[in-house]
């Protein structure tokens, strides 16, 4: 039985759900094979190839790959599908927007968001927003699967698998027109090991950042933020983290201003440590952190900022 | 231009969703039931399609048809998606969940039938959590797909869809028909007017089986088991900023 990874990268790295994508492969078997898929991506290909347990990677490029449009990574995918048992995306949005359309061209059940591989055919997610997990047995031949990567460890990087190209396709229907992505010089939302999240407490854009920004520096974290949050337009939509939004599992997640509804909890509560700031006594988030401070976050923050030196 | 929108009736939002006792799955028993959340945004850009509202031209849709797969009671989603301004419904009545896979074949017949220009649905619904449906819908039916939709423009035979990506927006043009699956920040579905919950009740809903349609809707899938999440409990709570950055170094944290 062999897998491939389709990997998650910028062009020039690997990013480390890669590694966690991987991981989860090779519970399925050791031949695991990794594709990348974009433009002018040789740098990630590389990278790819030094994942440890990777038997070989694949590159194919395009214009409509640069973009990771699913058509074109689907029409991609596809000819290459003969040769795997399963098929492996980290759960990004990248991955979940194109792992269901290679499955159902393959006509099988696309398994979507595992956080364990209990056998090669069966997997736990979970679902109702991580309330409930369930253990699901496969019966389709050919496997196409979305990884958590927060529930899975990073597999090293001291491989040295061979790079050969194949063929990449396009996506004639859908052309690319715009993106804006938001620069940061933080570490990325679902990778970092501390997670500093501000919630509608904060009550504007400008307080969030003022607030937000010095602290995340001080730590070397990422921003997050609840939904209420983004939708009052204090934070942009890839801060959110949540069932709707980002998954996070950090060693260290600090929660402030944030009530922590369901569909907060949901996106955060596999953090090692969880951390609540919030002056509300009976806020929910407090049943799930292993530290309170029931403060307004306008006096703790600002004394938090001091003991940390 | 016709715009499909497929419903589902799904657990309440605001219900926490409770594991039944012998791990068969979740007790929907006497649980309050809505629209998919998602599902909702869906139908209200329909409707403003169709209504000329906030940046689309007046008329951009001229009907609407609502379909839901499911028991008979979803025929009350169906109806809510009416009163918000859908034209009709069709309900393809379904005693058993079923899986995606089931559920985008079973669509696209009724893409084959309906021949909508746009079908509009919501990312993902709040019970499997699956995210899969919009997307294979596109695939069996070889049309382009947009998914998580922030912004949505019909012009010139195109949907252009600003989609909400992990490290921001992507903007892309899709080639009508095409699939376009909706995220939260897309708009705040209305709640129907009395007048129109009337009117709703006069509307036309077609009930069909999964019969009518012969595609294969075989589970492939089979649930061993479905379990609590391991729980998390309560800490301590510190008395100042102080004290926790000294709790957090000493347990290691920082």
């Amino acid at each position: 039985m062999a897998v491939l990874v389709i990997a998650d990268h910028d062009g020039s790295a690997v990013r480390d759900t890669t590694n966690k994508t991987v991981t989860a492969a090779l519970a399925l078997s050791s031949d695991v094979d990794v594709l990348v898929v974009g433009e002018n991506a040789q740098a990630a290909a590389d990278a790819a190839a030094k994942i440890a347990g990777v038997r070989k990677v694949l590159l194919a490029e395009s214009a409509g790959l640069g973009k990771a449009l699913a058509e074109a990574v689907e029409a991609t995918v596809l000819p290459l599908a003969a040769g795997y048992d399963a098929i492996l995306a980290p759960a990004t949005t990248d991955g979940k927007n194109y792992a269901p359309r290679i499955a159902a061209k393959l006509d099988v059940a696309p398994i979507s968001d595992i956080v364990e591989v209990v056998s090669p055919d069966t997997f736990v997610r979970p679902i109702y927003a991580g309330n409930a997990l369930e253990t699901i047995q496969s019966s389709d031949a050919k496997k196409v699967i979305t990884v958590r990567p927060t529930a899975f460890d990073a597999a090293a990087n001291d491989g040295s698998a061979s790079v050969e190209t194949v063929a990449g396709a396009d996506a004639p229907k859908t052309a690319f027109v715009s993106e804006e992505m938001v620069k940061s010089d933080r570490p990325e939302l679902g990778a970092a090991k501390i997670v500093v999240s501000g919630g509608r407490a904060l009550g504007s854009a400008e307080e969030f950042h003022a607030v937000m920004d010095p602290l995340a520096d001080k730590l070397g974290a990422a921003v997050g933020a609840s939904r209420a949050a983004v939708d009052a337009g204090y934070a942009p939509n890839d801060y959110q983290v949540g069932q709707t939004g980002k998954v996070v599992a950090p060693q260290l997640y600090i929660a402030i201003g944030i009530s922590g509804a369901i569909q907060h909890l949901a996106g955060m509560k596999d953090s090692k440590t969880i951390v609540a700031i919030n002056k509300d006594p009976d806020a929910p988030i407090f049943q799930v952190a292993d530290y309170g401070l029931v403060a307004d976050y306008k006096t703790a923050v600002p004394e938090l900022m001091a003991a940390l030196g | 231009m016709k715009v499909l929108v497929p419903v589902k009736r799904v657990i309440d939002y605001n219900v926490k969703a409770r594991v039944k006792a012998d791990q068969s799955g979740v007790d929907l028993a006497n649980v309050k039931m809505s629209m998919n959340p998602f599902d909702e945004i869906a139908v209200e850009e329909a409707v403003r399609l169709k209504e000329g509202k906030e940046h689309h031209a007046a008329g951009t849709a001229d009907e609407i048809v609502v379909v839901s797969i499911g028991v008979t009671q979803a025929q009350e989603t169906i109806r809510t998606a009416l009163a918000m301004g859908a034209d009709r419904g069709v309900l393809i009545q379904s005693d058993t969940d079923l899986e995606p896979l089931a559920v985008a074949k079973l669509l696209k017949a009724v893409v084959d039938e309906e021949k909508p220009d746009l079908v509009l649905m919501g990312k993902q619904s709040i019970d499997g959590d699956n995210n899969a449906v919009g997307q294979m819908l596109a695939a069996l039916l070889d049309w382009p797909q947009a998914t998580f939709a922030g912004k949505l423009e019909i012009a010139d035979g195109k949907a252009t869809v600003t989609r909400e990506v992990d490290g921001g927006l992507q903007t892309v043009a899709a080639q009508l028909p095409a699939v376009v699956t909706v995220d939260l920040r897309l708009n705040t579905p209305r709640y129907a007017s009395l007048p129109n919950i009337m009117k709703a009740k006069k509307k036309e809903i077609a009930v069909k089986a999964v019969a009518d349609y012969g595609v294969d809707t075989a589970d492939r899938l089979k649930v061993l088991k479905v379990t609590e999440p391991p729980k998390r409990s309560a800490g301590v709570k510190v008395e100042s900023a102080a004290q926790l950055v000294e709790t957090l170094k000493s347990a290691g944290v920082l």
